[in-house]
């Protein structure tokens, strides 16, 4: 793999305000599964794990003294005893899909953090084209992994991706070789089951690699099936070569038990896209991290999104989008919906790097807050060290508009309906950035039945 | 029938009407004119059930029901249509996707079969041809980027959809040219019908001269003070709201 060479900056990021006294009841598991991890002859594989235990074991999770973690606070996290989850032989039935009804198509699925041949597909991909999961690459690709794996997720100055690295067996591997165009959406579903009696955790680690002029796109489903406390820590490295383009849309739907962790750490290389678009409506605690990076000259980035929460949910959303080179485009155009006493956090960050002449950054973040209860913590951030660049930013926070509800409601629409009409148009804007039509279509009806829900 | 009595409605704390009473019948197009801050909009308002206009005493019977004790979206199933001043923009939402989800509410309501897909656009095609507006007005979202003519020929068109028993046209001709008025006086006088009522909100004489009324009343101060036939809107037109007590302040 030579596509990616350009030197990785170390990302600033504070671990100040951690907490080591966290740390223990996490690692302590280790001692009986650590040896029976995939991979142990692997030495870099090992280095990996130890520096990741390490690390976590002198700084622990993060707290709300960490700038980064100001608002999302995972005390309740450290109060809970996780257990690693067992292998789960359930049947899943129903798993969710962007395709039309009797369409296969490849995919992996993943049941508390493990690979299930039983329910995965790999057929109909174009030649070479590899996925498979990292349990068994660790066995037929060491060499493509031992190049990727941890190259942009920085366990450093993440304690969730030590840990994440401490712990890496499995997840998903997508390696599309240059020129390759994949047609067909490959997707990745991660079914939260859990126990009943004990609340259960699992590490997965994704590598997703389009070199260069390759083309595919990955539609991420993540659904809970079990009532029991789960905590998914995921880490996703995302490599896109010279002129490649990756779309990566991901619905984050787990149960109300589920605390779902995920860092996504992208690079792009010189004239690619990758374009991410993350819909978050489950999960009692969710944080959402994106770090896409332009490593290349006029690459570009999409960082978008929406989430959806009520009840007492909290949806975090923290971006950081880094132009290291000249002529990058940067999008990122994130819409909330908030009600009852739900709370959502949206941290966004695009830094210029001195090289990074004629940047062009948009940054977009609404909020709708549908209760009195509600509350969004909106923090934008712009960081520009170059001086010939065009970046501009917005932040919104407002109720539902009160002439638009009369003016329904004086058409015979119920209140509810109205409403529904109304945050559904609301969410438009962040759901149009979906340039795939079939997926984009997908997304709109994971909203439609969020709203209905609420009635 | 709809019957008003005695009135009262305030806005903020501030008393707005003051013991209006009218009797419309089936059939009857009223008209009710005055002075800017007669209380014209907030009798409007108060008959399609806004939020914070409370009525403080007095009643709006409608063919027998309360029409007070009703939401909103009860009065429009029921057959009230407020024809809006300024009708509401609302990015996002389609024009089509309104006037179909609003016409199988009432139809819902009335207990007839909802409208599928098909029969929906045979009804709209109808509606707007006769209107003279475009398959492209009903493309867009609702009222986004409409000019004044348009909007009001969409509440028109939407009166043509939903067929009320009891219109009110607040200030229908107000940012209209003759042009646009004639089109939209037209697309109301179409609708004109034994059945339905219709109450006419404005301060301008001029468009009884399309819409003829069967009478008219002058609104003053949060009362009727004077009613008569179609022959009193040009009198006011030649005198003005002096003799109300109002000022003559547009």
């Amino acid at each position: 793999m030579s596509a990616h060479t350009s030197p990785l900056h170390p990302m600033t990021y504070s671990t100040r305000g951690a907490d080591p006294a966290t740390a223990p009841a996490f690692l302590a598991p280790l001692d009986q599964v650590g040896a029976g991890l995939p991979g142990s002859g692997l030495s870099w594989l090992t280095e990996l794990r130890t520096a990741g235990r390490e690390r976590f074991a002198a700084v622990g999770l993060p707290t709300i003294k960490n700038e980064s973690w100001r608002y999302t606070n995972l005390r309740d996290l450290a109060k809970t005893s996780f257990q690693p989850a067992a292998p789960a032989a359930a049947v899943i039935d129903l798993l969710p899909t962007v395709r039309a009804e009797g369409q296969d198509g490849p995919r992996l699925v993943f049941v508390d953090g493990r690979f299930r041949a039983d329910l995965s597909s790999v057929e109909g991909l174009p030649p070479g084209v590899e996925l498979l999961s990292i349990a068994a690459a660790l066995n037929s690709h060491a060499d493509l992994l031992a190049d990727h794996v941890g190259r942009l997720a920085a366990a450093d100055d993440r304690p969730l991706v030590a840990l994440n690295s401490a712990y890496l067996a499995d997840g998903a591997v997508l390696h599309v070789p240059a020129g390759v165009q994949v047609e067909r959406p490959i997707e990745l579903v991660f079914v939260s089951v859990g126990s009943e009696t004990q609340a259960t955790s699992c590490h997965p680690r994704s590598l997703l690699i389009a070199e260069a002029g390759s083309k595919a796109v990955v539609v991420e489903h993540h659904v809970g099936r079990g009532a029991g406390t789960t905590l998914a820590n995921h880490v996703t490295e995302v490599f896109v070569g010279e002129g490649a383009t990756l779309h990566h849309y991901k619905s984050q739907r787990d149960g109300g038990g589920a605390i779902h962790l995920s860092h996504i750490a992208a690079t792009v290389a010189t004239g690619g896209c990758y374009d991410n678009f993350i819909l978050t409506t489950g999960a009692k605690l969710s944080r959402n991290e994106v770090v896409s990076r332009l490593d290349g000259t006029e690459a570009r980035t999409h960082v978008s999104g929406g989430y959806l929460v009520r009840g007492t949910q909290h949806a975090d959303t923290t971006t950081v989008i880094v132009h290291a080179q000249p002529n990058g485009t940067s999008r990122e155009v994130y819409k909330g919906v908030i009600d009852d006493t739900a709370r959502a956090v949206f941290q966004g960050k695009i830094t210029v790097c001195p090289d990074a002449q004629k940047t062009d950054g948009y940054q977009l973040n609404r909020a709708l807050l549908l209760s009195d209860g509600a509350e969004i913590d909106s923090k934008p951030e712009l960081e520009i060290h170059a001086d010939d660049v065009k970046c501009s930013h917005g932040c919104t926070a407002g109720e539902l508009d009160d002439d638009a509800l009369f003016y329904l409601r004086a058409r015979g629409i119920d209140r509810d309906t109205a409403q529904g009409l109304l945050v559904g148009a609301f969410l438009s804007e962040s759901l149009e950035e979906i340039a795939e039509e079939s997926i984009r279509d997908a997304f709109q009806g994971i909203v439609a039945g969020w709203l209905e829900e609420q009635k | 029938m709809i019957e008003i009595k005695n009135l009262h409605a305030t806005v903020d704390g501030k008393e707005i009407l003051k013991g209006v009473d009218l009797t419309i019948r089936p059939g009857e197009v009223h008209a009710i004119m005055g002075p800017n801050g007669a209380g014209k909009s907030t009798m409007s308002y108060v008959l399609a059930g806004r939020d914070g206009y409370e009525v403080t005493q007095g009643s709006v019977t409608y063919y027998g029901k309360d029409l007070l004790a009703m939401e909103p979206e009860e009065r429009a199933a029921e057959g009230v249509f407020l024809a809006f001043q300024y009708p509401v923009e609302i990015p996002g939402v389609g024009n089509t996707t309104f006037l179909k989800t609003a016409i199988n509410a009432i139809r819902k309501h009335r207990g007839e079969k909802e409208l599928d897909a098909m029969q929906f656009l045979k009804l709209i095609r109808e509606k707007t041809k006769a209107l003279g507006m475009s398959d492209e007005m009903l493309k867009r979202a609702v009222n986004v980027g409409f000019s004044g003519g348009e909007k009001k020929r969409n509440e028109t068109l939407q009166m043509a959809v939903l067929e009320p028993k009891f219109a009110i046209l607040d200030e229908t001709d107000s940012g209209l040219d003759i042009d646009a008025l004639k089109i939209v006086a037209e697309g109301v006088n179409a609708l004109r019908s034994p059945e339905r009522s219709m109450l006419v909100i404005t301060h301008y004489q001029r468009l009884l001269d399309y819409i003829v009324p069967d009478h008219v009343h002058v609104l003053a101060a949060g009362r009727i003070v004077k009613s008569g036939g179609k022959e009193l809107a040009l009198e006011l037109e030649k005198n003005g709201y002096r003799d109300f007590g109002a000022s003559e302040a547009a």
